[in-house]
């Protein structure tokens, strides 16, 4: 750990490890936080793997590759958000149809692309360690582009998540807006390729967001709580990973896993104490 | 003036499962409408239809003398079975503050306003509910979060108050304190209530309506023990009923 924070003072990409790190926190809290409340992990999933069909194709046809994941993470959210709101009774086949099939777009589009194993493995487990600082730009702008929609629509998004029915009768807008959150997700999945790839993004997009829901009680403290957990743990990762010379993302995955069920544990116990202790009162 | 709801002629059904036939319905600015019937009798569905959330296969429905889509920010709507999870991370605040959107300023981008808020806090003054603003939604008994969705459903100042069953989760000590309320708030409002137990709303409502796929209307004036019977009172009898419906009337 220590070697790590001396390395950090010298180390130009390991500052540019640890910014992007921080970066990728913002879709963790606003939006892991809209995922796990609206119970939509699974969704999430197919649209996160799915997205290898364009980086692979990105990378085929010499685009940049994480502007080939923003525009099939994009289509795969709308065709996954059209699937759930025609085709509800076979949902889950769908998506999980979709799901491997993105993901065999792409590992046929990178087997034809040259040098394609270290591509491979960096789509789909990440390599912070080698975030060019174009992409910093582009994560930063895309946490702009998260944070500006969340704050203006809070209200709507919010009655979405909270009761469709209800929303649609006040006159939000309702399929709008569910569309415009798995659009959310699709910015957010991208943020986050770099850090920890797209297989483990689910982890990350949900898991700090899981975690502050066992201790606050509000949408936006959630927010807040996730946010500064997903820094942690991106952080947290990288430093455990620095010493060992172990794959950050993972061990990224791993830091924020252990905590989250360590939390389960502890909340069982809070909840089973504060059920006793009102049984005595 | 038209009628706050109307349906005309209307007829629906799931499928191949018809639950609505032929049914008209006036319903009459600042009426006091009581809507009932057996399970499966269709009684929902005629709300959702007035909610416009569904669409007749025949016939026409006007609330406000307009489509229900367009009317329906002008309606308070109270459910039998909420939408949501009880376990959702909301505070009751919000949760009436929710029903401010589609008001005012609430079509805006941006945050509720101090204006939403204070309709917010008198909504839940006028159910008796203030003191439970700053709960979590999952911690309300059944009365509570009775109160809460009703002061969801007048926060925006409806025109038309509609509710589902309001006092089938809570007990019957409650379940005048609700109607008492409702009779006060169809002072400045038209209210169509749905509910099973046809003896007790008749003293509170003006006139109701009986559905069983088809429509009768009752003044309550006129209601006898025997029409409770042969709506509920056994098989046999609830098709003679039935069959009494099959050219349905509608009073207004």
């Amino acid at each position: 750990m220590n070697e790590f924070f001396i390395a950090l003072g010298q180390q130009h990409f390991l500052q540019m490890a640890l910014l992007s790190g921080l970066l990728a926190s913002v879709g963790c809290g606003l939006v892991g936080t809209f995922v796990v409340v609206k119970r939509i992990t699974f969704l999430a999933g197919g649209i996160a793997h799915s997205v290898l069909a364009g980086m692979g194709a990105a990378a085929y046809y010499g685009f940049d590759p994480l502007m080939g994941a923003l525009v099939a993470a994009v289509v795969s959210a709308l065709l996954i958000g059209w699937i759930h709101l025609n085709w509800r009774t076979q949902e889950d086949t769908l998506i999980g149809a979709l799901w491997a099939i993105g993901m065999a777009v792409g590992l046929l589009f990178i087997s034809r692309t040259p040098g394609y194993n270290t591509n491979l493995v960096s789509y789909l487990f990440g390599n912070i360690l080698l975030v060019p600082i174009r992409d910093l730009w582009f994560m930063g702008v895309l946490d702009l582009l998260l944070l500006v929609v969340v704050v203006l629509f809070f209200r709507q998004f919010l009655a979405v998540i909270f009761d469709e029915e209800s929303a649609r009768l006040r006159g939000v807008p309702v399929t709008f807006f569910y569309l415009l959150l798995l659009c959310l997700i699709a910015v957010t999945v991208v943020l986050m390729i770099h850090v920890v790839g797209l297989i483990l993004v689910i982890a990350l997009l949900t898991l700090p967001a899981a975690i502050a829901g066992h201790y606050v009680h509000s949408l936006g403290g959630m927010m807040v709580i996730a946010t500064l957990l997903g820094g942690v743990f991106t952080t947290g990762g990288l430093a455990l990973s620095y010493g060992p010379d172990l794959p950050a993302g993972p061990t990224i995955i791993l830091l924020a896993g252990g905590t989250y069920v360590l939390s389960v544990l502890l909340n069982r116990l809070l909840m089973q104490h504060r059920v006793r202790r009102s049984l005595g009162a | 003036m038209s009628p706050a709801i109307e349906l005309s002629q209307v007829s629906f059904s799931y499928g191949l499962v018809p639950v609505l036939q032929n049914v008209s319905l006036q319903v009459a600015t600042g009426e006091f409408l009581g809507l009932v019937g057996p399970n499966a009798g269709g009684k929902s569905t005629l709300l959702k239809l007035v909610l416009g959330l569904l669409r007749p296969q025949r016939g026409r429905v006007q609330v406000l003398g307009r489509r229900p889509a367009q009317a329906r920010r002008r309606i308070g709507y109270v459910p039998q079975y909420p939408g949501f999870a009880r376990d959702f991370p909301i505070s009751v605040e919000q949760v009436v503050l929710l029903g401010r959107l589609g008001a005012g300023r609430g079509r805006m981008p941006g945050f509720f306003s101090s204006a939403d808020r204070s309709a917010a806090y008198q909504a839940l003054q006028e159910v008796e509910a203030d003191d439970l603003a700053h709960r979590q939604i999952g911690a309300l008994s059944g009365g509570q979060l009775q109160r809460v969705l009703l002061a969801r459903a007048l926060v925006a100042q409806p025109e038309i108050l509609i509710l589902d069953e309001p006092t089938a989760n809570i007990d019957m000590r409650l379940e005048s304190d609700i109607f008492d309320e409702l009779k006060r708030l169809n002072q400045r409002m038209t209210i169509l209530v749905v509910s099973h137990d046809i003896a007790f709303i008749s003293s509170y409502v003006h006139r109701v309506a009986c559905l069983n796929r088809t429509l009768v209307c009752h003044e309550t004036s006129t209601i006898q023990g025997d029409m409770v019977q042969a709506l509920y009172g056994g098989e046999v009898r609830r098709v003679e009923h039935h069959h009494a419906c099959a050219h349905p009337v509608s009073l207004s």
